[in-house]
């Protein structure tokens, strides 16, 4: 289909020494062009390690089955050097530590220049134009480019990150969970800058996350993770309104509302267990 | 006596230099006149965003940051002019539960001397009568027995978060100071620390002070609330009343940037 960026079939995450346990296990869905799908779920349920095997990032001890299409080549088939031409270029990541994924001994304007460099010829004028450029998409002052990771706050940090990830124009940005180490009013202006930006660059996203709050604000589509298994997938209304599997709604019940209508309920994972296995 | 813990004028300031050779200094206010009042048995949640001072304020209650001028009197004693000695056995009284629970335990003890330590500080109990309550607490907060032999590594974030709750209140304090202590955690085991702190405060009547800068939180906790920005209180009153209708338009910028809220409105 010409409308998905990415679509992934039948995706399986396990270890080398294989102990039968599956941590990703058989999971499918499709990413829209220009859309913004959401994996939400706890931590251990697989959602991460379902980006990583994207970029194909996993790490050694862990081996992967299963087709993942990218604008229609499977990225399991391809080498590793195509693979590196892809990653930043078209494929673009974010993680949920900005000053872990900054290097500290380099300015600001050498890491996003180093981001171009690896896929682009660019003159030093160019460069220079091009760093400005991005800076001022994530509205940060442009001066800025000769400061050290450590001269600016958590969100300037993210914002730095974003600029990196945009530097090449990418398809599809996956970001890892991108505001979960911020302040909730820095959080809601690293979103609104993603929305923006994605309409802009017309880049499609596949955004993790665990709090369902920051869902609503951002996803076109859901994708619910519980134990390695997709329970659950739909559009944003659908799941966030009329949600189906019993893990959704007691993933729902966990979050704080402002409104202080419901009450916060802890999920009760032996009754889980029991509804899940009435299905 | 109406208030467990009330705090008047608090001032703080930090004096940040420029480099070595650089004689120009900055003075950031850190605490600017802060005043707050705590009821016995309620929670009280100061709000704010990084950089607004509320941690320096929780600090400065537990006289692990030095004010500059201001009194505190809790529990009818004036705290910041108690020498150390009466300092310690007051503080008893008063315990904190931290942020980061990968960083407020010690890796190398195990979960058992982790929850002696503050008995054997206080010398409270025989040997046997600690490892009765050291027993009764851990299972309180939901682990079991068996994790006391255990190292802090081999716990999730949410455990260790439940030992840093054990390990507050072992001592059987009345006010305990909450410093974000949901806020690194996933949404599912922030509701179950949430659930947990709400029905230890029922059962041991304890007071909270909890700092977060995580309004959904807040509503679920806290009586009362204190925004509070650039070390300064702006804003303070019953949460509903607060919710509903906030008077400031920095507090309406909080209340508007809660995830979630955009498409309902």
């Amino acid at each position: 289909m010409k409308n998905n960026i990415l679509e992934i079939n039948n995706l399986k995450v396990f270890p080398k020494v294989d102990t039968g346990n599956k941590l990703v296990n058989s999971i499918s869905f499709n990413v829209q062009r220009g859309k913004t799908t959401c994996i939400v779920g706890e931590s251990g349920s697989g959602k991460s390690l379902t980006a990583l095997s994207i970029m194909q990032l996993l790490s050694k001890q862990l081996e992967l089955s299963g087709k993942i299409f990218f604008n229609g080549s499977d990225l399991c088939l391809i080498d590793s050097k195509s693979i590196r031409r892809k990653r930043g270029n078209e494929i673009a990541m974010i993680f949920q530590e900005p000053m872990t994924s900054l290097n500290p001994v380099l300015t600001i304007g050498y890491q996003i220049e180093e981001s171009i460099v690896v896929h682009n010829n660019l003159t030093r004028n160019q460069l220079n134009a091009r760093i400005n450029e991005l800076l001022s998409l994530v509205a940060i002052d442009p001066e800025r480019a000769s400061s050290y990771p450590d001269e600016l706050s958590g969100g300037q940090r993210q914002r730095i990150m974003i600029a990196m990830a945009m530097s090449c124009n990418p398809d599809l940005l996956i970001a890892d969970e991108p505001t979960t180490a911020l302040d909730v009013t820095v959080q809601a202006q690293i979103l609104d800058l993603l929305g923006q930006l994605k309409k802009k660059l017309q880049m499609s996203m596949l955004f993790i996350t665990h709090d369902f709050g920051v869902v609503a604000d951002i996803a076109d589509d859901v994708i619910v993770m519980y134990q390695g298994k997709i329970v659950e997938q739909g559009s944003v209304d659908l799941v966030l309104n009329k949600p189906k599997h019993p893990y959704t709604k007691a993933l729902l019940q966990c979050v704080p509302d402002a409104l202080g209508e419901k009450t916060l309920m802890p999920i009760d994972y032996k009754k889980l267990e029991r509804e899940m296995a009435a299905i | 006596m109406k208030y467990l813990l009330s705090a008047k004028n608090l001032s703080k300031q930090y004096i940040q230099t420029h480099g070595f050779f650089s004689r120009k200094k900055t003075v950031i206010d850190a605490l600017d006149n802060v005043s707050l009042n705590i009821k016995k048995g309620s929670t009280l949640a100061v709000v704010g965003e990084s950089g607004s001072g509320k941690s320096t304020l929780a600090r400065s209650l537990i006289r692990l940051v030095n004010i500059d001028k201001g009194q505190v009197i809790f529990d009818g004693i004036d705290f910041l002019n108690l020498n150390s000695s009466a300092l310690k056995a007051k503080r008893k009284n008063l315990q904190m539960i931290f942020q980061d629970p990968y960083a407020s335990l010690n890796p190398r003890m195990k979960i058992q001397s982790i929850m002696e330590e503050p008995l054997l500080i206080h010398k409270i109990g025989t040997k046997l009568d600690k490892l009765k309550k050291i027993g009764l607490m851990i299972e309180r907060v939901g682990l079991h027995i068996s994790d006391l032999a255990k190292y802090p590594h081999q716990f999730s974030g949410g455990q260790r978060q439940r030992i840093g709750i054990a390990r507050a209140l072992i001592l059987e304090p009345k006010l305990v100071i909450c410093d974000e202590p949901v806020s690194a955690l996933d949404v599912s085991v922030q509701a179950q620390i949430v659930q947990l702190l709400k029905s230890l405060q029922k059962e041991f009547g304890l007071t909270y002070l909890f700092i977060t800068h995580d309004l959904r939180i807040v509503r679920h906790i806290a009586d009362e609330l204190v925004v509070m920005k650039h070390g300064k209180i702006v804003e303070t009153g019953k949460t509903d009343i607060i919710f509903q209708n906030p008077k400031t338009t920095y507090t309406k910028k909080l209340l508007a940037s809660i995830p979630g809220t955009k498409k309902s409105t």
